[in-house]
C-alpha cells in the first residue's frame, strides 16, 4: 500500500518542486482559449475509438463474397476491407457506436484545428516569441487531414473510393515526377496492389498518429515553456500572465471540458447517422454516384478541382501538369505555405521584432486581419465551391452557370473581401481609438489646480468651456483622456 | 422559540466576516525562485447548493454508465448505447465544472514571465562551440567534407523507397484491349448490338481481363448516325452508331457514370457524358470532345465492329491515352 502517493513519488524520483510549480501553473481564461483544448480531447476520442476499430479491420483489397446479416449486400463481391467495417457497423455490439463516433471526433478535431488556428491568427498569437510553436500547429493541421482523408479511405466504399481514384489523379498529375511516384505509392497504377492497402493501415494507425502525439507533445512542452498569450485587461502587462492556477479551480473545468467533448462525440456517434457505408456498397473503379462529397475538411479541394478551368499546359504534344494536380496539390500547398510564412510576413508588415504577450483584437491591426480575412476568403469560397451540385438539386441554379460564378469569385472575393474588411476594421479602430465620435454630451476633467474642466463634446470634437470650481456633474469613466486627441 | 432570529442573525455575520476574511489576499513573499505566485483574489464560493448539484450529476453518470453496460450486455442498439455513454460523459462534465466554478477556490494568480533571449548566455553558448573547434586548422575542407558525406548518405537512405514499387514504364499506357476482343458486361455475357438502346448507355469489359484496372471500362452509347459530327476519316469504329468511350476520366480517374440525354432536343443542353466527380462533360457527338468542366484532355473512344453474331468487339486499343494526365502524357486534341 502507498500511504502517502506525494511522498512515495518525491522520494524516488524528486518531483515535488517541479508538481508545485506545475499546480500552480497560470491559465488566462477566455473561451477562445478552449478551442485548442478541444481539438486535444478530440484527439483522445480517435486514439481511444481507434485502438478498438484496429481490432476489427482487414487492411486488404482480396475480393470475397458477403455472406453477413444485412440483406441488401448478401452475395455481392467486395474487398475484405469493406466487409470487416460493414461487420464491425453491423454486427459487432458498440461496433457502430465506436465508428460513428471515430469519425465525428476526426471532424471536430480538425474543425477545432482550424478554428484554433484563426483565433492564432487574429489575436496575433503567433508573433514572436510564438512562431516555431505556430508552425508545429500548422503542421498538425496538415498531418490531421492526410490522417482523415486515409481513414475514410481505408473503407473502401464507393464513395472512399472515389476519393482515392481523385487522390491518385493529384498524385499522378505532379509535375515531373508525378507518375512515378503514384505508382511507388500505389504499387502499380490505379488502384494499386493488394501491399497499398497495408501502407495506407500503417500510415494510418501508426505513423502519422505517432506523429501528432509528437507533435502535440511538443506543442504542449513550448506552451508550458512560454505560458500562454493574454488578452489586454486590468494588472495584465507583457511581463506577467494573469489567470486561474491548474489546481483545483483550472484542472476540474478542464477534465469538465475533456468530458464533455467525449460526452457529445459519443451522443453524435449514437444518434447522428454519418457515413453509413453499407448503404454505399463496395467501390469498383469502374463505379461512381452522383452527389458524393468528402468529409467538409477536403471540400475546399474538391470544389478546387470543380471550378478550375480545363487547362493542362503542354509543350507541344508534352503534357507538363495534370490537371488535377493545380487544385488537389498546388492550391493547398499555396494555402499551407502562407500560413507557414505568415509570422514572417507579418513581423516585416508591423513587427519590429519585440516579445509579445499581450494579444490584439482583430480591429487592433485592420492591414492584418484584413488580408486574414482575405485569406480565408480564398480559401472558403472553393469549399463553398464543393456544394454547388447540391445547390442545382435543391435549388435548381444551373451547375454550369455556379462554376462561372465561383471562377470569378475566387479572384474577385479576396481583394472585395480584403477591402470591406479593412474599411470595417480601421472605423471599429477608430471608434476605439476616440471612443466619443459620434456621441455628443458633457465631460467633465479634474484639473491640476483641484478644480474642474468641462468638456463639451459633439461628434468626436472637443471644446473647452470656463473652468469651474467645485461640484461636478455625472460624466463618463475615464474617456475624456481619449476625447482630447 | 423567540431567540431563533437571534441566532440566524449570528450566523449570517459569522457567515459574512469569514467570507470577508477569506476574500483577503494571501500574503507570499513574491518573487523568491521555486515559490508559486501570489494570488490577487481568492474567493471560496464553496456553494452547498452546487455541491448538491455536482453530487447530484456524479449519481446520474454513474447511472448512465451503468446503463451503458446493461444495454451493451442485453440491447446493444446503437442510439441508446451513444444516448447512455455520451450522457455518462455529459453529467460527469457538469459535475466536473460545477466544482471547478462554484465549489472550490475561485483564485486569480500574477506570474511574472521568464525573460527570453539572455544576450550574455548566447555568447557563452557560442564561445563553448567555438572553443569546441580548438585545433581544426582546416575549418572550411572539413565543412564542404562533411556535408557532401551527409548528403549523399541522405539520399543514399532515400533510395530504397523506389523498391515501393515497379517502374512506370509504358503501364499507364497499356489497356487490356486488343483488336478482336469481345466487349462483355459485368456478368461476363457478350454485349450485342441490341443491347444497346438510344438514350441509355452500358458499361462494358474487355472479355477474360480484369476488370478494375482503369483500363478496362468503357460506357457505350448508341447515337442516330446522321447525328454523328465527326469528319468522315474519324468516323470509323461506330457501328450502327454505337460508340465507346474509356469510362475512367481524364480529369481525376472517376467514372464516367452520368449520361445525358436531351428528351427534347431544342430546349434541353445536347447529349453528353458527365463525371460526376467534378462534372468534366464530354460531347459524344463529337467523339468525347471535352465541353465543359476541368478535364485537360478528352475521353478517348474505343473503335467497335460487330461480329457475325452481332456481339460488339473491339476494333483495336483506345484512340488516345485512357486514364488520368501525368507529365508526358501524349495530349491528344482533335483539330478543330
Amino acid at each position: 500500500m502507498i500511504g502517502d502517493p506525494v511522498r512515495f513519488v518525491d522520494e524516488r524520483l524528486n518531483t515535488a518542486s517541479l508538481l508545485r510549480k506545475a499546480l500552480r501553473y497560470v491559465f488566462p481564461d477566455h473561451w477562445s482559449f478552449m478551442l485548442g483544448e478541444i481539438a486535444l480531447y478530440s484527439f483522445v476520442v480517435l486514439v481511444g475509438t481507434g485502438i478498438f476499430m484496429a481490432f476489427f479491420y482487414v487492411p486488404s483489397d482480396v475480393e470475397t463474397v458477403y455472406r453477413g446479416t444485412y440483406e441488401p449486400l448478401r452475395g455481392v463481391p467486395m474487398s475484405e476491407a469493406y466487409k470487416s467495417v460493414v461487420d464491425l457497423s453491423l454486427d459487432v455490439p458498440a461496433g457502430l457506436l465506436i465508428r460513428q463516433t471515430h469519425h465525428w471526433a476526426a471532424n471536430v478535431f480538425i474543425a477545432a484545428i482550424a478554428l484554433h488556428l484563426v483565433r492564432i491568427l487574429f489575436t496575433g498569437a503567433f508573433r514572436k516569441p510564438r512562431e516555431i510553436n505556430y508552425w508545429v500547429g500548422v503542421t498538425m493541421l496538415l498531418v490531421a487531414i492526410l490522417e482523415g482523408f486515409l481513414g475514410y479511405s481505408l473503407v473502401d466504399d464507393l464513395l472512399s473510393g472515389m476519393g482515392l481514384a481523385i487522390a491518385y489523379a493529384v498524385a499522378l498529375g505532379t509535375p515531373v515526377v508525378g507518375a512515378a511516384a503514384a505508382v511507388l505509392i500505389w504499387d502499380g497504377e490505379y488502384p494499386g496492389g493488394t501491399v497499398f492497402w497495408d501502407r495506407m493501415f500503417t500510415m494510418h494507425i501508426l505513423i502519422l498518429p505517432l506523429l501528432l502525439a509528437a507533435l502535440i507533445s511538443l506543442h504542449m512542452l513550448i506552451l508550458s515553456k512560454q505560458h500562454h498569450t493574454q488578452f489586454p485587461g486590468p494588472e495584465r502587462t507583457e511581463e506577467n500572465v494573469v489567470g486561474t492556477p491548474l489546481w483545483p479551480g483550472y484542472a476540474l473545468r478542464s477534465l469538465g471540458l475533456l468530458c464533455a467533448t467525449a460526452g457529445l462525440l459519443f451522443t453524435l456517434g449514437g444518434l447522428v447517422q454519418i457515413n453509413p457505408i453499407w448503404l454505399w456498397g463496395p467501390y469498383e473503379p469502374y463505379l461512381s454516384t452522383n452527389g458524393a462529397q468528402p468529409d467538409w475538411y477536403l471540400g475546399w479541394l474538391i470544389g478546387g478541382l470543380r471550378i478550375m478551368p480545363p487547362f493542362e499546359p503542354t509543350i507541344g504534344d508534352y503534357t507538363l501538369v495534370g490537371n488535377a494536380f493545380f487544385a488537389g496539390a498546388l492550391f493547398p500547398m499555396l494555402a499551407f505555405a502562407t500560413l507557414y510564412l505568415w509570422p514572417l510576413i507579418d513581423r516585416r508588415w508591423s513587427g519590429r521584432g519585440e516579445r509579445h504577450e499581450l494579444l490584439d483584437r482583430p480591429r487592433d491591426n485592420p492591414r492584418r486581419s484584413a488580408a486574414l480575412v482575405g485569406f480565408l476568403t480564398w480559401v472558403a469560397i472553393p469549399l463553398l465551391a464543393g456544394a454547388i451540385d447540391r445547390v442545382f438539386l435543391r435549388l435548381g441554379v444551373p451547375y454550369e452557370a455556379q462554376v462561372w460564378i465561383f471562377r470569378v469569385l475566387i479572384v474577385a472575393g479576396p481583394v472585395v473581401a480584403y477591402l470591406v474588411a479593412r474599411r470595417i476594421l480601421e472605423r471599429l479602430h477608430e471608434r476605439d481609438v476616440h471612443p466619443l465620435r459620434g456621441w455628443t454630451g458633457r465631460v467633465v476633467q479634474r484639473n491640476d489646480g483641484g478644480g474642474f474642466t468641462t468638456l463639451s463634446v459633439s461628434d468626436g470634437g472637443t471644446r473647452e468651456d470656463e473652468p469651474r470650481a467645485g461640484a461636478a456633474t455625472t460624466a463618463p469613466s475615464d474617456a475624456p483622456d481619449e476625447a482630447d486627441r | 422559540m423567540n431567540d431563533r432570529p437571534k441566532r440566524l442573525r449570528d450566523l449570517l455575520l459569522a457567515r459574512t466576516v469569514l467570507r470577508l476574511l477569506r476574500r483577503l489576499p494571501e500574503t507570499h513573499p513574491a518573487g523568491e525562485p521555486g515559490v508559486p505566485p501570489p494570488n490577487i483574489e481568492r474567493e471560496i464560493p464553496g456553494s452547498a447548493r452546487a455541491e448538491r448539484v455536482a453530487l447530484a450529476a456524479l449519481g446520474l453518470a454513474t447511472l448512465a454508465a451503468v446503463a451503458f453496460v446493461v444495454l451493451y450486455v442485453s440491447f446493444p442498439d446503437t442510439q441508446l448505447l451513444g444516448l447512455a455513454l455520451g450522457s455518462a460523459l455529459l453529467s460527469l462534465a457538469v459535475a466536473l465544472v460545477v466544482l471547478g466554478k462554484k465549489v472550490v477556490p475561485q483564485e486569480t494568480t500574477v506570474e511574472e514571465r521568464e525573460q527570453f533571449g539572455d544576450r550574455e548566455r548566447q555568447e557563452e553558448v557560442r564561445a563553448i562551440v567555438r572553443r569546441g573547434g580548438d585545433g581544426v586548422s582546416r575549418r572550411g575542407m572539413l565543412k564542404a567534407a562533411a556535408g557532401a558525406a551527409g548528403m549523399t548518405l541522405g539520399a543514399a537512405a532515400l533510395v530504397p523507397a523506389a523498391s515501393l514499387g515497379p517502374r512506370v514504364g509504358d503501364r499507364l499506357r497499356q489497356s487490356p484491349w486488343r483488336r478482336g476482343r469481345r466487349v462483355v458486361d459485368a456478368d461476363g455475357a457478350p454485349l450485342t448490338v441490341a443491347d444497346i438502346e438510344i438514350g441509355g448507355f452500358r458499361t462494358g469489359f474487355p472479355e477474360g481481363a480484369t476488370r478494375d484496372e482503369l483500363g478496362s471500362p468503357v460506357i457505350i452509347v448508341r447515337l442516330e448516325e446522321a447525328e454523328i459530327e465527326l469528319p468522315a476519316e474519324q468516323r470509323a469504329g461506330i457501328p450502327s452508331g454505337i460508340i465507346a468511350f474509356s469510362k475512367i476520366c481524364p480529369h481525376a480517374g472517376c467514372a464516367v457514370s452520368m449520361y445525358r440525354h436531351p428528351l427534347h432536343e431544342p430546349t434541353a443542353a445536347k447529349p453528353a457524358l458527365v463525371c460526376p466527380c467534378h462534372y468534366s462533360t464530354f460531347d459524344v457527338r463529337r467523339g468525347g470532345e471535352l465541353i465543359f468542366g476541368p478535364a485537360g484532355r478528352d475521353l478517348p473512344r474505343l473503335p467497335l465492329t460487330v461480329s457475325d453474331a452481332g456481339e460488339l468487339v473491339a476494333d483495336g486499343g483506345y484512340a488516345g491515352t485512357y486514364g488520368p494526365s501525368w507529365s508526358g502524357v501524349r495530349q491528344e486534341r482533335r483539330p478543330s
